[in-house]
């Protein structure tokens, strides 16, 4: 476990970003920096996202704004309540899997955010330089710390449909934690720690 | 069989929201050997504090509960389908009690069946035993760290991998290499080295039941393991793939018999929170 001082300067060094984000609030991000989400957000994985690409519904027909926001790659684990529903948890999924519609979703619905576990490829990378969007890092597997960072399930679409784990939530978040992992400057740290590992491993197998 | 299905929805309960001890442990030592300050040892921090609320709230530590895969080891006598019967009815219970994420879909109607429970789902492997007691092992396998496995079909000249162990080592390599951070590392990584596709993929899962500090008891597998943990740890993809210098805690090989013209090598990988347990009855 960390000292109390190391506790210290992870609990200092992150920087609070209040949510919708500004063109502007992304354009400072850098790769490396570790923020504090705060404000609302939505979720959406597979299904939302080859909804959104093949069927491109028209901003009207989704009930929350997405311009400027940040679309969460989560299938959360939902408890019905007598008024709404209760996260119970809910970590980040693999963003890989939709790489191919994510610039697609981030050019037609202004996303300023994508946040999941594991990075994102080329494509997307590009989509969030020509945008103005970037990708948000988190813990993998840190689903009952990070639901206890949800504030509140404000509403839902496509539950029907898609059911709990697919359907878009939006989520009121505070001090959601994450670090920038891929910036709006073209910046991968994804990319660089493959190059890296990669010429470890060549090293490894010419033995 | 009330009283046993009663046990598997608190064999569910208790692997969905705890990591076993090794596992946990494991977590705490790589967060002391990362970089002070260093996004590695503060991810796995949250990892730690992650798992302690968890177990302390009874609530799944991971939001994916995966595919539960069961390994049972019955009693000469007592009836598979009566035993299957029971932990799919526990399936449906855990489900809501834990609770665990609905994870079955049916591949046709892309339906989820809203129970965890489908053609094939759970996973449930039977082997008859001499001992008196039935022992049903649990591993809920999330699905982004099975995404990061490999299957190889040796020789494989892309990486110099030939069929001996130095081509295996080469195969796990090269599997985690690819991985990167989206199976959730450190990984745990399990690998299965036989004759058929089939068989070899069972064999690497199941090595994930073993515990970290158990050692193959072949000693050139002991020693492959040992070495394999050390290379794939200086591959720098570190905890969630963000750099650093633990990417794995343990590495366990399984072996079978191969036939002459055929050498299959399995990888497969799973995620820190490498969630298994054992309900002895």
């Amino acid at each position: 476990m960390l000292g109390d001082a190391k506790r210290e300067a992870h609990m200092v060094s992150p920087r609070n970003l209040t949510l919708p984000l500004s063109a502007e609030d992304v354009s400072l991000l850098k790769a490396g920096d570790i923020v504090l989400l705060n404000g609302p957000l939505v979720t959406g994985r597979d299904k939302v996202h080859k909804y959104l690409v093949e069927k491109r519904p028209p901003k009207t027909e989704i009930p929350f704004d997405l311009a400027g926001t940040v679309l969460y790659h989560c299938g959360p684990i939902m408890r019905k309540t007598d008024d709404g529903y209760a996260v119970v948890a809910a970590g980040p999924t693999t963003s890989i899997r939709v790489e191919m519609y994510e610039a697609e979703v981030i050019r037609q619905y202004g996303l300023r955010g994508v946040m999941g576990k594991g990075g994102m490829g080329e494509k997307t990378l590009r989509a969030m330089q020509e945008s103005g969007c970037v990708y948000f890092h988190t813990v993998g597997g840190a689903a009952a710390y990070l639901a206890d960072r949800i504030t509140r399930a404000v509403g839902v679409w496509k539950l029907e449909e898609f059911g709990t784990t697919e359907a878009m939530w939006l989520f009121e978040v505070a001090s959601f934690p994450a670090v920038v992992t891929m910036d709006a400057h073209g910046n991968s740290m994804h990319k660089e720690i493959e190059a890296l590992s990669l010429e470890k491993f060549n090293e490894l197998i010419s033995k | 069989m009330l009283k046993l299905r009663d046990g598997v929805v608190e064999l569910y309960r208790k692997v969905a929201t705890s990591l076993p001890p090794d596992v946990e442990e494991a977590v705490k030592a790589a967060c002391a050997e990362e970089a002070a300050g260093s996004t590695a040892a503060s991810t796995l921090s949250v990892i730690a504090e992650n798992i302690r609320r968890a177990r302390d709230t009874f609530r799944p530590l991971c939001q994916d509960t995966g595919v539960p895969v069961f390994y049972v080891k019955v009693p000469i006598g007592l009836s598979h389908t009566e035993l299957r019967n029971t932990i799919l009815e526990a399936t449906r219970e855990a489900t809501q009690k834990v609770p665990l994420r609905p994870n079955a879909v049916d591949v046709i109607t892309e339906k989820n069946s809203g129970d965890n429970t489908g053609e094939g789902f759970p996973i449930i492997y039977f082997e008859e035993t001499l001992a008196a007691t039935l022992t049903i092992d649990l591993m809920l396998k999330g699905a982004g760290s099975e995404n990061a496995g490999q299957l190889y079909k040796l020789p494989l000249s892309e990486i110099g991998a030939q069929r001996d162990l130095e081509g295996v080592r080469r195969c796990v390599l090269d599997a985690v290499q690819k991985a990167q951070g989206r199976g959730c590392p450190p990984y745990i990584v399990g690998v299965g080295i036989g004759a058929t596709k089939d068989q070899v993929t069972r064999l690497a899962k199941e090595q994930l039941m073993r515990k970290l500090r158990d050692g193959s008891k072949i000693e050139e597998l002991a020693e492959l393991e040992r070495q394999l943990l050390v290379d794939i740890n200086s591959l720098g993809i570190g905890p969630m793939g963000l750099g650093g210098r633990t990417t794995a805690l343990g590495v366990k090989i399984g072996v079978n018999h191969r036939h002459p013209a055929s050498y299959f090598v399995d990888v497969s990988i799973g995620c820190w929170a490498m969630r298994r347990g054992r309900l002895i009855w």
